[in-house]
């Protein structure tokens, strides 16, 4: 890669390209640090992040996207799990079950009216259950009569969660915002790691609490065919151009580095998974 | 390295490198030149920058860098333990809490090590732990002290993400902290079942249980909390 042709491509065209990067001066900073810490491999997205500074791509209407995409994404899952609860009796067993799914359905309750208030009038209209189809499209039929298929389903969604809010963190970077976002992110991280304990009690035998590595060293641990896209890449165990396995000699296997890092999904990617749950009429 | 301290335009201190187009364009070219070279400043630069500490270890929030120490310190903390766990599990674990807790080992020195390599030269030292209140043996002071760690960990890195100004870092945190969040999850449940994302007993950490907010803290904070597992003195400029 030749930073220094690509600088002068873009000055042809845009004189003022040092000029609009020098307000931000942190952003050149910040650059001499990538510079100083990560390898030649990892140099375009360095210089991504560089561009994305200069163009403000981090607008409050960017900010303002990420929110109302997280707010869709949090209507998804409560409604998800509010209609277990109250209109699917017997779904899920009285006691320890009911009561984590009436934890995670609560915050998830919370995160609605935590994003709908801070979003105000930018809201997105509200989606009710009736927008969803939690079957996607007949993959899921039993979603609401046999118990383990919730679970697996649940499963998928957490796990997305996660992913999702990851996958927007750079848009959010510096801004207050983002250790909001974080801290819902780490809670449908937790929704997940229960979920998936959960799930490894009714069928799933040996599901770990963190996405391993599946069978034969696919991304998909769950061994649910149908939701390979909510694990894309989960087998990942190069960071930030940084090799974990057996990182530096250590006995770190490559199960271990998949484990250790959950890996982003990006919009696109939780837009399609989304729309599989979304009718006609009310997908992204 | 002496030449190059003598050099302020070759300096990343506070002086006014930037402020002519022409020295920052020149500036950009030359960083994008060589990576090799703009490290090899970097680390002169840093040994300028950096204040003379007897004793202790000193982080300094101006920047990446000391975010990401401050997480090798406390990625170095969770290691210590679980390696310790890990080694010789209580007696009452049962056989899917000693391969958790394998697990779980191998995830914090995977964190640790991918810091120490991230930071190369400008990695912190081996901090020195101190585990003398927990009893090793005892299930139970084993399973509180890895909450206490966990949790610990996801709001440190809930409350220092705001501070990354470079993306690939960002990232990298916040694929990090959300296998700490499952962590703390399992072991919560270990304890007691259900408690996997129990908000309320984390408001001291920063949880906020209306908004469904996990717990969030700043470094100050977390390193106070815990002070009484590390024997290295921690000193904190900048935050």
């Amino acid at each position: 890669m030749n930073i220094l042709n690509i600088l002068d491509e873009i000055e042809k065209v845009d004189g003022e390209i040092y000029e609009r990067i020098n307000p931000r001066r942190k952003a050149m900073k910040d650059f001499f640090q990538i510079g100083k810490k990560i390898s030649l491999a990892a140099m375009p997205l360095a210089l991504g992040s560089l561009f994305n500074k200069a163009y403000g791509q981090s607008t409050p209407t960017a900010v303002n996207e990420v929110l109302n995409f997280a707010l869709t994404l949090e209507y998804l899952e409560y409604h998800f799990y509010n209609h277990a609860l109250v209109a699917a009796p017997g779904l899920i067993p009285a006691g320890a079950p009911t009561a984590a799914i009436t934890t995670i359905r609560d915050h998830e309750k919370a995160h609605v009216d935590l994003l709908k208030g801070a979003l105000g009038t930018a809201a997105r209209t509200p989606l009710d259950y009736a927008n969803f189809d939690f079957t996607a499209g007949g993959t899921f039929n039993a979603v609401y009569s046999d118990y383990p298929t919730f679970l697996k389903v649940a499963t998928a969604f957490e796990d997305t969660g996660v992913r999702a809010y990851k996958g927007q963190a750079p848009v959010l970077k510096g801004n207050a915002v983002l250790t909001t976002a974080l801290q819902i992110h780490s809670v449908e991280a937790r929704h997940a790691s229960h979920i998936r304990q959960m799930l490894a009690a009714n069928g799933a035998a040996g599901l770990k609490p963190w996405i391993s590595l599946g069978t034969g060293g696919v991304s998909n641990d769950t061994g649910i065919a149908a939701v390979d896209p909510v694990y894309a890449r989960e087998n990942t165990t190069l960071q930030a151009g940084v090799e974990i396995t057996a990182i530096n000699g250590t006995a770190v296997t490559k199960a271990a580095a998949a484990e250790s890092f959950d890996e982003f999904l990006t919009k696109a990617e939780v837009v399609t998974i989304a729309n599989l749950f979304l009718k006609t009429g009310f997908k992204l | 390295m002496e030449n190059l301290k003598a050099n302020p335009k070759t300096s990343t201190t506070d002086t006014d490198i930037f402020d002519a187009r022409l020295q920052r364009r020149a500036f950009l070219q030359y960083a994008g030149a060589s990576a090799a070279v703009v490290a090899m400043v970097a680390a002169g630069c840093k040994k300028d920058r950096s204040p003379i500490v007897s004793t202790g270890t000193t982080l300094d929030f101006k920047n990446d860098i000391g975010v990401l120490n401050y997480a090798y310190a406390l990625e170095q903390l969770e290691a210590a333990f679980y390696i310790k766990v890990a080694s010789a599990p209580p007696a009452s674990f049962t056989q899917a809490q000693k391969n958790y807790f394998q697990d779980v080992q191998y995830h914090e020195i995977a964190h640790r090590e991918f810091f120490k390599k991230v930071l190369g030269t400008a990695a912190i030292g081996n901090l020195e732990v101190d585990f003398s209140s927990i009893n090793f043996n005892d299930g139970a002071s084993v399973l509180a002290a890895a909450k206490t760690f966990e949790d610990l960990g996801v709001a440190a890195y809930n409350g220092v993400g705001v501070r990354l100004t470079t993306d690939a870092y960002l990232v990298a945190a916040g694929q990090i902290v959300s296998v700490e969040a499952r962590h703390a999850a399992w072991v919560r449940d270990q304890i007691s079942n259900g408690s996997f994302a129990d908000l309320s007993s984390l408001t001291s950490l920063g949880a906020n249980v209306s908004g469904g907010l996990d717990a969030a803290l700043t470094p100050d904070k977390v390193l106070t909390a815990a002070s009484k597992y590390i024997k290295t003195k921690i000193n904190i400029i900048n935050l």
